[in-house]
């Protein structure tokens, strides 16, 4: 941001009278500064090649005839070559055998897709849908659609839900104990899968 | 001595059991993992080692690459998330440095680079030093594209966010950099534009 204004007031040109006030003038700094930035976004992109063909060839034109377009493309491509110049760092020379020696250690883990059964991802996401849906199902029908009262027309009458109904001992239990199956499912059918890959194994 | 495998044809003959085989992609990609893991670490023995843990990882997860991308845009992901890892590791090792001491490591490092004017510097070193100074993700962002010869859309499948948004990143890296560099190398660069 320093940077920015430094060259904002390096613009001002020579001739201006009152410079507290053109200092002052925020907004007109910032009408600079968006111009700028407007143009060196578009430049970017030039020198990027992410242009089209048309703005392609009306920033060349700009180029050619605009002396502050130039200036800017100039500076823009200057620091574009300088950080092209750069060359990569390297490691020591031992790298690559360190490596090599590290992962002699150990396998290609298979592939996550194999191990990890779709079918389970599904049942778990379905289990969650069909609660909620039934909940919201059930909290629906509670509604008194018939209330007369106009401005009360879309407040659904929310004394009446009885949630207590569900929340008592028996339901939380019975929520336990789905959960409960479902887990000792997903446990059996690992130590499936785990026995059955040890005696391809062998 | 593997030059003209492609990376895929690497990969697969590696799935198939032929380890050794990836080597000739460690030595392709090595120097620009540790640019990248460097651009996090700042030191260079961290940086030796994190490289390291990241082509092992690649090597276990080698059969999580589909081909889907590049194999380089994949392993920089990698990278990225490994580096995300070892920052966020080392601001728990360090958050019980007082301000003080951090302010005075600081101003140590800002007064080495004003020392650091007076010598003439190759533009490659300068504008490494640049780079340095700019924040872990603005530094990766210039490398990626600049030298890991990565595409905005890839560059937005690496750090997971929208090409448009990367782009956007990109200008404002370049445009700290060339803050840092007038900043801090205002005498080489005004020698580098008088050449």
């Amino acid at each position: 941001m320093k940077y920015k204004k430094y060259r904002v007031i390096k613009k001002i040109p020579a001739d201006v009278d009152n410079w507290s006030e053109l200092y002052n003038n925020k907004q007109l700094i910032r009408n600079f500064m968006n111009e700028q930035q407007n143009i060196e976004d578009r430049l970017w992109n030039y020198i990027d090649g992410v242009t089209g063909a048309e703005e392609k060839s009306a920033i060349e034109k700009l180029i050619e005839t605009n002396l502050e377009w130039q200036r800017t493309y100039r500076e823009l491509l200057e620091a574009h070559q300088l950080i092209n110049s750069t060359e990569l760092e390297s490691p020591s020379m031992r790298f690559t055998k360190n490596v090599m020696e590290e992962i002699a250690k150990y396998q290609v883990a298979p592939a996550t897709s194999s191990y990890i059964n779709k079918k389970i991802i599904w049942g778990v996401a379905g289990f969650f849908i069909v609660m909620i849906l039934g909940f919201l199902i059930y909290s629906f029908g509670q509604i008194n659609w018939t209330n007369n009262n106009s401005a009360n027309i879309v407040s659904p009458n929310i004394e009446k839900l009885n949630l207590g109904k569900f929340l008592n001992n028996s339901y939380t239990n019975i929520f336990i104990m789905i959960n409960v199956v479902l887990g000792l499912m997903l446990l059996d059918m690992y130590l499936h899968r785990k026995k059955e890959k040890l005696r391809t194994s062998d | 001595m593997h030059a003209e495998l492609t990376d895929k044809d690497i990969i697969s003959r590696v799935l198939k059991g032929e380890q050794q085989l990836f080597a000739a992609l460690v030595e392709r990609y090595r120097n620009y993992v540790f640019t990248l893991v460097l651009r996090f670490t700042e030191i260079r023995e961290d940086a030796e080692e994190l490289s390291q843990d990241i082509f092992v990882k690649a090597y276990r997860a080698l059969a999580d690459f589909r081909g889907d991308s590049k194999f380089s845009t994949w392993l920089y992901t990698i990278v990225r998330t490994s580096c995300i890892t070892f920052l966020r590791k080392k601001k728990l090792d360090t958050t019980s440095i007082d301000n003080e001491k951090t302010f005075i490591q600081l101003e140590n490092r800002e007064s080495g680079f004003k020392a650091n004017r007076v010598e003439a510097k190759s533009r490659q070193a300068m504008v490494n030093e640049a780079i340095a100074l700019l924040s872990p993700d603005d530094a990766q962002i210039i490398t990626l594209f600049y030298k890991a010869e990565q595409s905005l859309e890839e560059i937005g499948n690496i750090i997971g966010m929208e090409p448009n948004t990367v782009k956007v990143k990109l200008h404002r890296a370049r445009l700290r950099l060339r803050e840092k560099m007038e900043k801090y190398f205002s005498h080489e660069v005004q020698e580098i534009q008088g050449d």
